[in-house]
């Protein structure tokens, strides 16, 4: 019968069905951080349990830790927060009592979860890998079933190596054709998002294929797995091609030799049939897709940069006209008026969405030779990961982003969830490559605009919205570019 | 975990829908290394005047009169009504920790997100689904009547309004089990050792890459 890439990976982790329906199901790695492990070590310390795996498990902060290069150079000590300084010391030492690899906060891979995986060659085509945290669809990119859970599953998971679970239904999202000049993998999500809801995904894998997606690289499919659960999705999946093996070679934790050549050999066949069944099919355009703005309190209220801000006088379903009335009196917006006279305070370019060196690459063209405007308090940019950052200063890209007046931080997830000192202030508009604009998500008060790289760069120069197409793109060097421009 | 067998209490209607899980217990409570003690800080950016933040004494912050929980008559209620994706976005257990801890035994709305819906199962907490219909005749009955109580009988899927109508609902079995009996999850899944060791050795046959 012909499957589905998801109903793939899920047969090839099944370790029993049970006669209630569920089923137990293999996870072959584990990324932990400082915030959702605690409990689980401890309820593993407090049952005598001992992880099954450890070289099943990888570790780093990235919630908590701080930015700013003067607090970084003094390492755990910097983290001038009392409670963050624990939950922080307190992976440390549960990794070192129970022997988990761990890349601290002095490491130069440490970074985000999501960013580091990758870029490690932990995450691999073909596995089953989970996180205590909803982002963990990221991974999906490689073609590997990869899903956000609480923390009594990292528990379970690090003293199983299983979870029950129950399958999920199949989702087709086909963008076909191609991504106009300056629109990017953060707007087709957006986009996707604003079709189906943020919960047109609930109880289904989504797997996003056609030939935007192919053309696509893998930061720009992880910009796109990532946000999977935007749209109510735990899992996102996109095939494995020869751009996904290219990727993994040569990483410190992709096979080798031998090895290499069978993995790739299984890898092959990491893909839907052709006659595959989706229990739900969404089509798009690419060449329909522009600049995304999300303008209210959940990543579905979103609209192109050209468009205005809806009016809740138009909406029939009274919860969610109430929820427009809300969100817009939250963002304090007013209806109709156009997505692009929305001032901005702060701009930040990061999170696990959007870090990555391409996503770094993307902002500075629009950077370069441009200064941020005035009326802009703070614009910054949070390499994903210590290796992005040193990859970025390679390239130069350091350079621009200071000379345009940004921050140019140390990696972490910042302001994304603000859980370190990185944060808005009550009633500030931000431009912000992360994934969430839920009321309070970056600072109490704040008021999250989420875009891709390029726009809020743009954002941060015009000091509002700006559609990205109209204004001149710098290439840059080669040696900007990776060397490979 | 406690076990959920039948439970009789006060409801409160949240008429909001997506409610995610960083408006039911904000960022800066997360960095607790506990799981429990965060029921004070439950909605706390819609409960509160003020800016919370960890170690602060919460008897003594100025409370939001116009939100819902806050109502003097909805003081003490152990079933929430929520409307469509509640607990959507972050993974955060610390929603359920934060639910169970406020005294919410049962929440009541059309949909969850999938994540916080799971969640709930590992805390003692049902999250019963109920069709947008039933839910907003319970929404009217809970704004309408003052101490408007619902009784939940998990063994028989039942709930039973004060007018003694009752609503059924679904709950898969093997999440009713677990619950029903407060069972240990992990020590389920290790009944099975036998079959994860075998597929372990399958696997390693099959991706030698994967085990160092």
């Amino acid at each position: 019968m012909a499957k589905t890439l998801y109903d793939k990976l899920w047969d090839d982790h099944l370790v029993a069905e049970n006669s209630d329906g569920s089923a137990l199901i293999y996870i072959d790695r584990q990324l932990l951080h400082e915030v959702t492990s605690p409990q689980a070590f401890e309820g593993l310390k407090i049952a005598g349990r001992q992880p099954r795996r450890l070289e099943a498990n990888l570790a780093t902060p990235d919630h908590n830790v701080p930015t700013t290069n003067k607090e970084r150079q003094q390492g755990i000590d910097g983290i001038e927060d009392p409670i963050s300084l624990i939950q922080v010391k307190t992976l440390d030492e549960n990794c070192d009592e129970f022997g988990v690899t761990q890349f601290n906060i002095d490491d130069i891979r440490q970074g985000i979860v999501h960013v580091v995986g990758p870029e490690q060659g932990y995450t691999l085509p073909g596995l089953t890998m989970v996180c205590g945290d909803s982002h963990t669809a990221t991974h999906g990119a490689f073609g590997a079933m990869a899903f956000g859970v609480g923390t009594s599953e990292v528990e379970h998971v690090l003293a199983t190596q299983c979870l029950r679970q129950k399958k999920m239904k199949n989702m087709l999202v086909k963008v076909d054709g191609n991504l106009g000049y300056g629109v990017t993998a953060k707007d087709v999500v957006l986009a996707v998002i604003g079709e189906i809801g943020t919960a047109g995904g609930n109880g289904h894998a989504i797997e996003f294929a056609g030939t935007a997606i192919e053309s696509l690289s893998m930061e720009g499919r992880m910009t796109i797995c990532n946000m999977a659960i935007e749209a109510g999705a735990r899992v996102g999946l996109v095939a494995v091609d020869d751009k996904t093996i290219e990727y993994v070679k040569g990483r410190p934790f992709a096979p080798q030799g031998e090895h290499w050549d069978l993995a790739v050999k299984a890898w092959n066949d990491l893909h839907s049939d052709a006659d595959a069944h989706f229990d739900t099919v969404v089509e798009l355009k690419a060449e329909d897709i522009a600049p995304q703005v999300t303008w209210g309190t959940s990543p579905e209220m979103v609209k192109p940069v050209t468009g205005t801000i809806p009016n809740p006088a138009h909406e029939d379903n009274p919860v969610k006209k109430e929820g427009i009335e809300r969100a817009l009196e939250y963002m304090d917006l007013k209806a109709d008026s156009a997505i692009s006279s929305i001032p901005v305070d702060k701009v930040f370019i990061g999170s696990c969405t959007n870090s990555r060196i391409e996503d770094m690459r993307e902002a500075a063209e629009v950077a370069k030779g441009r200064k941020v405007a005035a009326s802009v308090k703070l614009a910054m940019v949070v390499p994903g990961s210590g290796l992005v950052k040193e990859q970025a200063e390679a390239e130069g890209l350091d350079k621009i982003f200071v000379d345009a007046g940004f921050e140019w931080r140390e990696p972490g997830c910042s302001m994304c969830l603000a859980m370190n000192a990185d944060r808005l202030e009550s009633g500030e508009h931000c431009a912000s490559t992360s994934n969430r604009n839920f009321e309070g998500r970056q600072g109490q008060g704040g008021r999250t605009h989420l875009v891709s790289p390029a726009m809020a760069a743009a954002a941060a120069v015009y000091g509002h919205f700006t559609d990205v197409r109209d204004i001149e793109i710098s290439r840059l060097s080669s040696t900007e570019n990776g060397g490979d421009a | 975990m406690d076990a959920f067998t039948q439970h009789k209490g006060l409801v409160v209607p949240l008429d909001r829908a997506n409610v995610d899980t960083d408006a039911i217990i904000p960022k800066q409570f997360l960095k607790s290394i506990k799981r429990s003690g965060f029921g004070p800080n439950l909605f706390d950016e819609w409960r509160y005047l003020d800016h919370g933040e960890p170690g602060m004494d919460n008897s003594k912050r100025p409370l939001n009169p116009d939100f819902v929980l806050n109502f003097p008559r909805y003081e003490g209620a152990s079933v929430l009504l929520a409307r469509e994706n509640f607990g959507c976005g972050s993974s955060r257990e610390h929603a359920p920790w934060a639910l169970e801890d406020y005294g919410f035994k049962a929440v009541i709305a059309p949909s969850y997100a999938d994540i916080f819906f799971n969640n709930c199962f590992k805390n003692g907490i049902l999250p019963i689904v109920l069709d947008n219909q039933t839910m907003d005749v319970l929404f009217a009955e809970a704004e309408s009547q003052e101490g408007y109580q619902l009784s939940i009988d998990l063994d028989s899927q039942t709930i039973t309004r004060p007018n003694g109508e009752t609503i059924s609902f679904d709950v898969e079995p093997d999440r009713k089990h677990s619950l029903y009996n407060g069972l240990d999850d992990i020590g389920i899944t290790l009944q099975q050792e036998a079959s994860i060791t075998e597929y372990e050795a399958a696997r390693k046959q099959r991706a030698p890459w994967l085990f160092g």
